[in-house]
């Protein structure tokens, strides 16, 4: 099975499998972070930091315990989801901007404390060895990426996903109807922080090389901005997301140093345009419904509320 | 050696505060986190750069100039890139400032390349004063004193002037001001110039302390004047500045008990923890939830 995989694999250009690849973990790591911020509401800047501790636990899970691959992600997962819940529990009860600025700061004390541990290597970064399977890396990161679109699908639609849009919609209505909004968003952040960890295992196995610094606040913005950029709230729009900005700096390779330049512009057009992303306040099974010619279901939950967490002090009164 | 360390800390803390101040007063009137501000600093730091060592001017019309320059650089990023979203959600501004703010440090790494600059030798004459133990530079003393200087007439703005009353009554209520006559556009407008001048002026006096201008100065200092700008209260004025001053003591303070290493996750782990005892930072209002 795996050599034949690996034969398979191997008619696909090195160069762009390595997109591929990247493509994939962008969609596991958007799709995290869409379970946080698109679902349940809560601004997170710091979901590099679970990449982060997902990656540097799985890489050393392979290096120290030589631990099959499947086993070690699934370890990884809950370990990060574990270090997430024991973070969320304290900083969920900061609403809004309070929490974003908390999220950004935690990971940046990961990333110091990264930078300054020995089984970390420090500041020079660790080397992950191959992963214990057969089967090849872009195999198993594609077959993750489906695994977590099916799981999420499901969240989606489940009385668990459900209860965290209410959160979202508004935390006092959400509370009064019985919800228990702080087990929610706790579950929720360690959710994501789960499918994150996993992400960055796969990175780390993916690379070959983890360093640190490579998972900073540019990292966590990226992460964002895929989510943002599709749609919050829309798992097909964080899936278009992280394949658009995953391969946005690939595609403007050609233009050399004007890629960053043109790729920060494009953030900016890309809100002004549509500022709601590009599958705001719709997904994929309205639009096929719609071209069939059929109504969809309940306008997509009131269109999302109204999308987006609302402003505060402005609008509202 | 203390009060050498708490001078060394006001010194850091004041530009701090410069930069947060920027923060505070565009989160206090739009509710934006303006991402692009430590950016606009670094172009501060830039701008005094070229005027000292290419148009050779004296350092305080340097940081005139670049104060100017990023008062226009700021009224214009707003124009194209944060009032277009005005009315769209908070995430896709903030994803905008985030785009706006790799553009410019782009940008600079492009025009300026990615090594580090130097001040001209003798743009200000550093002269080490002993007053008792501790030996303060004349450079930390100009440092806390501009930064003194512009937070006071900050104050008189905000508070004395019909400008400042109307900007303090667009962050009270932006549809209700807009009502009462005020033009909030240009309120606006002016709330970003006044803050990319502080934080200019304050990319001008870290750029003489370090001795360093780079194009990704931005980032690390506009992250940690954020911080500063929350620990003391978003939204609040003199919260930025007790913030900022309190970060730099606390900073410099755990670099000198052998932390050093630690020094970027100082700033952070102390926002986290006054957050977590009072939500809405040092001086920052209560949020009322309404129902």
């Amino acid at each position: 099975m795996g050599d034949f995989l690996q034969q398979l694999i191997g008619y696909i250009n090195p160069y762009y499998l390595q997109i591929i690849v990247n493509i994939g973990i962008g969609i596991i790591l958007a799709l995290g972070l869409n379970v946080v911020t698109g679902l349940t509401g809560q601004l997170s800047l710091g979901h590099a930091a679970f990449m982060s501790i997902g990656a540097f636990t799985s890489a050393v899970l392979t290096i120290k315990f030589g631990m099959p691959f499947s086993l070690n992600l699934l370890l990884t997962g809950f370990i990060t989801a574990g270090v997430a819940a024991l973070i969320g529990l304290p900083i969920l009860r900061l609403t809004g901007d309070y929490l974003a600025i908390c999220t950004l700061g935690f990971a940046e004390i990961v990333k110091v404390v990264f930078l300054n541990l020995d089984v970390t290597n420090k500041a020079l970064g660790l080397s992950v060895p191959a992963a214990n399977t057969t089967i090849p890396m872009p195999v198993v990161v594609w077959v993750v990426v489906l695994l977590t679109i099916v799981c999420v699908t499901f969240i989606h639609n489940s009385r668990f996903g459900r209860a965290l849009m209410a959160v979202r919609g508004d935390e006092i209505a959400a509370e009064a109807m019985g919800i228990n909004v702080t087990r929610y968003k706790v579950q929720s952040f360690a959710l994501g922080a789960f499918i994150a960890g996993v992400g960055g295992g796969l990175y780390a196995h993916f690379m070959g090389y983890i360093n640190p610094s490579d998972f900073g606040f540019l990292k966590s913005v990226d992460i964002l901005s895929m989510v943002v950029l599709g749609g919050l709230g829309s798992i097909t729009g964080s899936v278009i997301g992280a394949t658009i900005l995953s391969a946005a700096p690939e595609f403007l390779r050609f233009m050399a140093n004007y890629r960053m330049l043109v790729y920060g512009g494009l953030l900016v057009c890309m809100m002004i345009f549509r500022p709601n992303g590009l599958m705001g306040g719709t997904s994929f099974t309205d639009m096929v419904l719609r071209a069939l010619g059929r109504k969809p279901r309940l306008k997509i939950i009131m269109e999302q509320k109204k999308s987006e967490i609302s402003r505060p002090g402005n609008g509202d009164t | 050696m203390f009060f050498q360390q708490l001078i060394n800390g006001i010194a850091l803390g004041s530009t701090y505060a410069l930069i947060a101040l920027g923060y505070t007063m565009v989160y206090g009137i739009i509710t934006l986190i303006n991402f692009a501000h430590g950016e606009i600093y670094m172009v501060g730091a830039f701008v005094g750069l070229f005027a000292t060592a290419i148009l050779k001017v004296n350092f305080f019309v340097a940081m005139l100039i670049a104060m100017v320059v990023c008062m226009l650089l700021g009224m214009f990023i707003e124009r194209i890139a944060y009032r277009p979203l005005r009315k769209s959600s908070r995430l896709s501004a903030l994803i905008s400032a985030i785009g706006v703010s790799i553009f410019l440090s782009t940008l600079a790494q492009m025009l300026f390349g990615a090594n580090a600059k130097g001040y001209p030798e003798g743009v200000f004459p550093v002269k080490q004063i002993t007053i008792g133990s501790a030996e303060i530079s004349t450079l930390q003393l100009l440092i806390i004193a501009i930064s003194a200087v512009l937070m006071i007439s900050l104050e008189f703005i905000v508070h004395k002037t019909k400008i400042g009353k109307a900007m303090r009554a667009t962050s009270e209520d932006y549809n209700t001001a807009a009502l009462m006559g005020i033009n909030v556009n240009m309120v606006i407008s002016f709330t970003f110039a006044l803050g990319s001048a502080l934080a200019a002026a304050g990319g001008v006096l870290v750029g003489l302390l370090f001795n360093a201008v780079s194009f990704n100065m931005g980032l690390m200092a506009g992250l940690k004047a954020f911080a500063a700008a929350v620990l003391g209260g978003i939204g609040s004025i003199p919260g930025a500045m007790l913030g900022g001053l309190l970060l730099g003591v606390t900073e410099v303070a755990g670099v000198a008990f052998g932390f050093s290493s630690y020094r970027d996750a100082i700033a952070f782990a102390i926002l986290v923890l006054v957050l977590l005892v009072k939500p809405t930072g040092l001086l920052g209002r209560k949020i009322q939830k309404k129902v």
